[in-house]
């Protein structure tokens, strides 16, 4: 049966899991909401990742791993361009400049990062194509799979958690005021004091997120810290004041409605 | 005949049944049990509970109470249900903090549906376990502003006392509704 659907009701880490288990070859391709990232396995173990058009070359992550300058970067992306990554990793080994292991770890490192940015992933179709393996112009890694299964499942149980603690990401955010507390004293990370410069009751945190680039874990993840904090306080969008709902009486007169509350009133305190 | 509903939510066991129960004039109807009796074979797809009470106010008025499934399962029912309420209860047990995650987030499920008036009640505060309201206030990360009350939900007189908050709110929420 071909193996397809949504994370939505199978994670990432149950498909690694089945891979595993199942020893499975070929390549898992998955269409997320703003990437499409491909991971390739043989007999149950990770031999490639690459996500979008991310530059994957060999030069490129050599150069993220800062193994290479970005002067011998923009050398290799000049004059090696038609060179795949087998031959350049070749050549490097055989130049004595790099070693099969700084290659091999890169590698690893790279493929890690990308199957953890999809752990991020709650949404996306996936499918499982037997018959496409990692392109042969790349060096394949063997990989075991165990230790992000475990990454990936703590993972999800954050995600499971996040998403209870905010439910809905069509709400707002504002600051607490609470004297005596100073925002700028307290150590933000990057990704949260971007997200703190647009707090704003205006500002729902999905629109937050697409501004900031965050995905709906991420977004959770900083504006969970920024409440535990005590900085902010979730509110409906325009900080709109409780109201009641239009329906919820069977007349629109406001003096009918204000007496049916007030026999319903006296009627509750007769029970 | 007129009808208005007020919404009664919570985690599992929090007691919802309990407190419509307590000033019900009718059977608290649990959904399941009727279905599963007439229709053994729909019973598999009906196992949730749902429980509502009525109390009729005069000859042209009756206020349904409608206790919210518990299960996340159901969770889209939540939102069938909470159309057209005048307000809302959130009920959380007072001697179960680790429900208390799920008391936050099923109120900001709802407060995200509608600006609706609520109250939180803090129920089983009889048992000599519970937790002290300031305490709970702040686990459950509640607004100041918004009422949060101690409650024992077989004791009528306390079901009371948090029904009659909520329709004070709903009518002081007129009032300065009206001036504006
Ligand atoms: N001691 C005490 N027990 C309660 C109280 N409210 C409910 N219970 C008990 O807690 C359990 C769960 O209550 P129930 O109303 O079924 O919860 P629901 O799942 O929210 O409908 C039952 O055994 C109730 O008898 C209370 O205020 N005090
Ligand atoms: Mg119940």
């Amino acid at each position: 049966m071909a193996l397809k659907g949504n994370l939505r009701d199978f994670s990432i880490t149950q498909l690694l899991n089945l891979v595993n288990l199942a020893c499975k070859t070929g390549t898992l391709v998955i269409e997320g909401p703003g990437d499409v990232a491909q991971i390739s396995f043989r007999e149950g173990k990770l031999a490639y990742a690459q996500l979008g058009h991310h530059d994957n070359t060999l030069a490129g992550i050599l150069r993220r791993n800062r193994k290479i300058s970005a002067r011998q970067y923009a050398i290799l992306q000049e004059r090696a361009q038609n060179m795949g990554d087998k031959e350049l990793g070749l050549l490097l080994i055989n130049a004595g400049y790099l070693t099969q292991t700084d290659i091999i770890d890169s590698l690893q490192q790279y493929f890690i990062a990308i199957v953890r940015q999809l752990f991020t992933w709650v949404e996306g179709f996936f499918h499982f194509d037997t018959n496409k393996f990692s392109p042969s112009d790349k060096i394949p890694i063997r990989m075991d799979l165990e230790n992000l299964i475990i990454e990936g499942s703590r993972q999800l149980r954050e995600w499971e958690q996040l998403q209870q603690e905010i439910p809905s990401l069509d709400m707002s955010l504002k600051f607490m005021d609470r004297p005596g507390t100073n925002i700028r004293n307290v150590n933000l990370s990057v990704e949260e004091w971007r997200v703190v410069s647009y707090v704003n009751p205006k500002n729902t945190m999905r629109q937050i997120a697409q501004t900031t680039k965050l995905n709906e874990l991420e977004i959770r993840r900083v504006v969970y810290a920024l409440l535990q904090a005590g900085l902010v306080e979730i509110i409906r969008p325009g900080n709109a004041p409780v109201a009641i709902q239009p329906r919820a009486f069977p007349t629109t007169d406001k003096k009918e409605q204000k007496s049916l509350v007030n026999r319903i009133i006296d009627r509750i305190r007769a029970i | 005949m007129q009808t208005v509903k007020i919404v009664v939510t919570g985690p599992f066991s929090a007691g919802k049944t309990e407190f419509i129960r307590s000033v019900s004039e009718i059977d608290v109807v649990s959904t399941e049990r009727k279905i599963s009796a007439e229709a053994e074979k729909i019973k598999e797809s009906t196992t949730v509970a749902m429980d509502f009470g009525r109390i009729t106010v005069d000859a042209e008025l009756v206020l349904y109470l409608f206790g919210t499934p518990g299960q996340r399962r159901f969770d889209f029912m939540w939102e069938i249900l909470s159309e057209g309420m005048l307000g809302f209860i959130v009920m959380v047990d007072s001697v179960r903090p680790e429900t208390f995650r799920e008391a936050r987030s099923i109120l900001e499920t709802f407060r995200a549906y509608a600006p609706t008036p609520y109250v939180v009640a803090a129920n089983k505060q009889d048992l000599e376990d519970a937790w002290d309201l300031d305490d709970m206030r702040v686990a459950l990360r509640l607004d100041p502003n918004v009422k949060f009350l101690p409650c024992v939900a077989h004791d009528k007189e306390s079901v009371k006392k948090v029904l009659l908050e909520l329709l004070y709110t709903i009518l002081a929420e007129m009032e300065s509704g009206n001036k504006a």
